[in-house]
């Protein structure tokens, strides 16, 4: 005869915060017949459907052909790649736009025919300006108001005609230029990894003015670092030809004369004013001279650029225009013939990859403010390889100790605990599936950590049913009273796991928010198995037949 | 069916008390001390900033050769260290600077060993971090364990004490006390001992004993553990700090099972004096504490050797944690709250 349990007061009905459906155990106690089973249906239903949807999540990661669904990614510790975090200098984003700017006014005043002593950028981003003659100020003045409206003046001076005045930007334009030079340095980088060919890169900004690049499973890291630090500042110069033969003392140079390194090692003169740059470049291909089989690249200019091109080739016929990319002269070539087509080449020596990194990076943009690497990690693919197997193997190491100690010491009820682990498992992995989350070593660390803490509310739980065993509760008694009384405890102690995990996610790194994932997951799946999935298994049991024996 | 303990055990845990504090203390006054003399704990280049390759060479080889072939680059002061099983052939260099030409030392240093081993040398990994990221780390690190403290704090205070308005009043007043002392005080470290001291302070004037107890069991745990961890002389590193916090979890963990036992036992063994409720709630869940921790220990065992050097720090903090946790939560969480019953009677 099934004896009726005693319907437990509100003493195990107790846990208002916890009411929900995990109260469910009260009222299974409180009826009988029939209706256990449509409460074992429903919950059985419920724990089907997740481990189907777990299958589901999970299938992709290892036929990726099935669907094109989500799997689970690697991280860089265990694909191998590169990560690093880039500085931006924005400040010298600005300092670079105000010596810009001082060579733009230093031609434009020569072509206006203003004559000025010196104008010069300083340390501290500003042009600073000495005009000599009432007349020259006065045009200077006018230029001013003309082209450089919303230059903002300091120190100004006008004594026995000669002016002295420092020129700069605006608070307002500093911060504006500020804030552009992390944005444009970001789509450049993008730009540049993505013509790169890394399969899922990582490019984002963090906090502060820091660039994050995540390249996994990325081979040649040097390449990588070249295409990702390079200014890519290109410019076009005329070369003095005369001066570059004879070579002469560089203190000798006329001021708008200076020297430049070519890449073979020569020294050439250039005029310094940079009649082109690569802001009107719209495009840059990789091609092969097919007589010489010379790999060249060529580039496409806009239409002002086109014209401004036109204008040089046409004025300066039988001269050489210097390109000079990041202040070293690539090529200068002799200007044959007016070209109107606003195409240009460069030709260099250059290998194929040289070639292709080259038209990247012209065809991505300059980098407007320089980036300096804060930190840099490097996993090689073998290193990733080991990691894995080696995680692997201690998870199933550690896997069947707890399974076959749990059999041991709780025969089939143990079996039941063992079936709960290997849901775990599958309900971490699809957890981290569907999230997108990132497996990492600690990650697999956080996947072994929950096999041995997993058990310990099944442990608990079986536990407590010897304890009630013991006091002469029958079997089915005493395995609900087990869960009852468990069911507080085992809530409130993964509770605070799980507040330390999501401390860890919120402060950890990529490698360390790995961890905290699985943890999490590990966390919340172990109390579903321990709490609902088990109780389906043993309500199932329990069912139709009547128990003399637990096997516990 | 198996038992490792017989149902009706009765050890008297409490009665060795006095034995367990000075062992606890010992421990603790031990860990400090070593920590103070060498100035805080071995930092490892997440923390202190610097470089680091992880080499690999075809060959058998040795430090003193690796290190003249450093001599060579420039790279006097760098550290070596052999890695891992010694027939994988697999040694560390470290520097203290942070190199950010590092993609060109790379190649001379590769080449350099080359050189002077004579064997085929191959980067597994490498490692580079500005100092000034270092210390962010540090900070970062120190935050992460000053709120998982404190959310700790509030939920065992909330939970325990079912005295929602003095745990409020609690954390309010730890909050605005800290944030003074920033005032004054930049260094996060400081800023830590300062809230933690405060908390221990707050509960025992507010008479939150279940918190006092817990919490000052968790301080024992990471004292203690990072104690033996740098004793051991081993390096902090990232996935230390984030074991340190796992532990701060999983110790609590163990003392929320005995508290909730003796609160229950509390109130069904209403003739007994604390000492024995105490007592047999420790015993009861006796068996509990010793499978739970066994089987976290067998795995975290299986981590610790077959896991690989990596992650291997992580393992044996761990490993410490976990089981200074168990001690504490029979030890010293409940002792303190007999002695806490002591006070209240007096």
């Amino acid at each position: 005869m099934r004896s009726t349990p005693k319907p437990l007061g509100n003493g195990a009905c107790r846990g208002r915060f916890y009411r929900g459906f995990l109260a469910n155990p009260c009222s299974v106690l409180e009826r009988k017949g029939a209706s256990q089973l449509k409460d074992i249906s429903w919950k059985l239903v419920l724990v089907g459907v997740v481990v189907l949807a777990a299958i589901i999540c999970i299938l992709p990661t290892f036929k990726p052909t099935l669907w094109p669904y989500k799997k689970i990614n690697l991280g860089l510790d265990l694909q191998g790649g590169m990560e690093m975090r880039l500085k931006v200098e924005s400040q010298k984003a600005v300092k670079n736009k105000i010596d810009q700017l001082a060579d733009e006014i230093k031609s434009e005043l020569r072509d206006k025919k203003i004559r000025y002593k010196k104008i010069e950028s300083t340390a501290d981003a500003k042009i600073s300006v000495i005009i000599d003659g009432a007349k020259d100020i006065q045009d200077f003045e006018s230029y001013l108001k003309d082209e450089n409206s919303d230059l903002v003046e300091s120190n100004r001076l006008v004594s026995d005609n000669v002016l002295t005045v420092q020129l700069g930007f605006s608070q307002e334009n500093v911060n504006d230029i500020e804030s552009k030079a992390v944005e444009q340095d970001l789509e450049t980088i993008r730009n540049r990894i993505d013509q790169f060919g890394v399969s899922e890169p990582i490019i984002q900004r963090t906090k502060g003015e820091t660039i994050l690049v995540q390249l996994p499973g990325v081979k040649d890291t040097e390449r990588a670092m070249e295409l990702v630090g390079k200014t890519a500042m290109l410019e076009f110069k005329l070369v003095d030809d005369t001066k570059t033969a004879s070579q002469p003392n560089p203190s000798s140079l006329p001021p708008n004369e200076e020297y430049l390194d070519g890449i073979g090692g020569r020294r050439y003169v250039v005029y310094k004013k940079t009649l082109l740059t690569g802001e009107y470049l719209t495009d840059a291909e990789v091609k092969i001279n097919s007589s010489t089989n010379e790999v060249y690249v060529s580039m496409d200019f806009d239409k002002k650029g086109a014209r401004i091109f036109d204008e040089i080739t046409g004025a300066h016929v039988g001269e050489r225009l210097a390109v000079v990319l990041d202040g070293k002269i690539q090529t200068a070539p002799n200007i044959k013939e007016r070209i109107s087509g606003g195409r240009a080449s460069i030709t260099g020596d250059y290998t194929m990859e040289e070639a292709h990194d080259l038209a990247i990076v012209l065809r991505s943009g300059q980098l407007w403010a320089p980036l300096t690497l804060e930190d840099q990690q490097i996993v090689g693919a073998s290193l990733g390889a080991d990691s894995i197997r080696m995680g692997l193997l201690s998870v199933y190491i550690g896997g069947i100790l707890v399974i076959a100690f749990m059999a041991l010491y709780y025969k089939l009820s143990g079996l039941v605990a063992d079936f709960a682990l290997v849901v775990n498992i599958l309900l971490i992995a699809a957890g981290m599936a569907a999230l997108q989350a990132t497996l990492t070593l600690p990650g697999i660390a956080g996947v072994i950590l929950t096999i041995g803490m997993a058990v310990d509310a099944n442990v608990l739980i079986f536990e407590r049913i010897r304890e009630e065993l013991e006091v002469g509760k029958t079997p089915r008694a005493a395995l609900d009273a087990g869960y009852e009384r468990a069911t507080l405890t085992i809530l409130d102690a993964n509770v605070t796991t799980l507040i330390a995990a999501l401390v860890l996610f919120q402060f950890g790194t990529t490698t360390i928010k790995g961890f905290a994932v699985t943890l999490s997951l590990g966390v919340v799946s172990s109390v579903f198995t321990a709490l609902v999935l088990t109780k389906v298994v043993f309500d199932l049991y329990f069912a139709k037949r009547k128990v003399k024996q637990l096997s516990i | 069916m198996m038992r490792f303990i017989k149902p009706n055990v009765s050890v008297d845990f409490i009665g060795k008390r006095i034995l367990a504090f000075a062992f606890s203390g010992a421990l603790i006054l031990i860990s400090v001390i070593y920590l103070i003399a060498h100035g805080g704990p071995r930092l490892g280049i997440d923390f202190a900033g610097g470089t680091l390759y992880q080499v690999q060479f075809s060959g058998a080889t040795d430090a003193q050769t690796i290190r003249s072939a450093l001599d060579k680059i420039d790279m006097k002061s760098a550290t070596v260290q052999q890695y891992g099983p010694s027939e994988k052939h697999e040694y560390l260099i470290r520097t203290l600077e942070p190199d950010t030409n590092i993609t060109e030392h790379k190649k001379k240093l590769l080449a350099a060993l080359d050189a002077a081993t004579g064997l085929n040398t191959s980067l597994r990994r490498s490692n580079m971090i500005d100092s000034q990221v270092g210390k962010e780390f540090r900070e970062d690190a120190a935050k992460a364990l000053f709120f998982a403290l404190l959310f700790i704090t509030i939920y065992i205070s909330g939970r325990f004490e079912a005295k929602w308005f003095s745990s409020g009043v609690m954390v309010g007043t730890l909050l605005l006390c800290i944030f003074l002392v920033s005032l004054f005080v930049s260094s996060i470290e400081v800023l830590i001992i300062v809230a933690l001291v405060l908390a221990v302070a707050l509960f025992w004037l507010l008479n939150l004993k279940y918190s006092m107890g817990a919490i000052v069991a968790l301080i024992h745990d990471v004292l203690i553990t990072v104690g033996v961890f740098s004793i051991l002389g081993k390096e902090f590193s990232l996935s230390i700090v984030a074991a340190l916090l796992t532990i701060v979890g999983y110790s609590l963990n163990d003392t929320i099972i005995v508290y909730d036992r003796i609160r229950e036992n509390v109130k069904t063994q209403r003739k007994d004096s604390f000492k024995d409720i105490i007592n047999s709630a420790i015993n009861q869940t006796l068996s509990r504490t010793i499978l739970t921790s066994g089987t976290t220990m067998l795995v975290l065992v299986a981590l610790f050797i077959w896991g690989g050097d990596i992650i291997n720090g992580f393992a044996l903090t761990m490993i410490i944690g976990v089981a200074v946790g168990t001690y504490s939560s029979i030890y010293v969480a409940s002792p303190i709250l007999l002695a806490w019953e002591g006070k209240e009677k007096k």
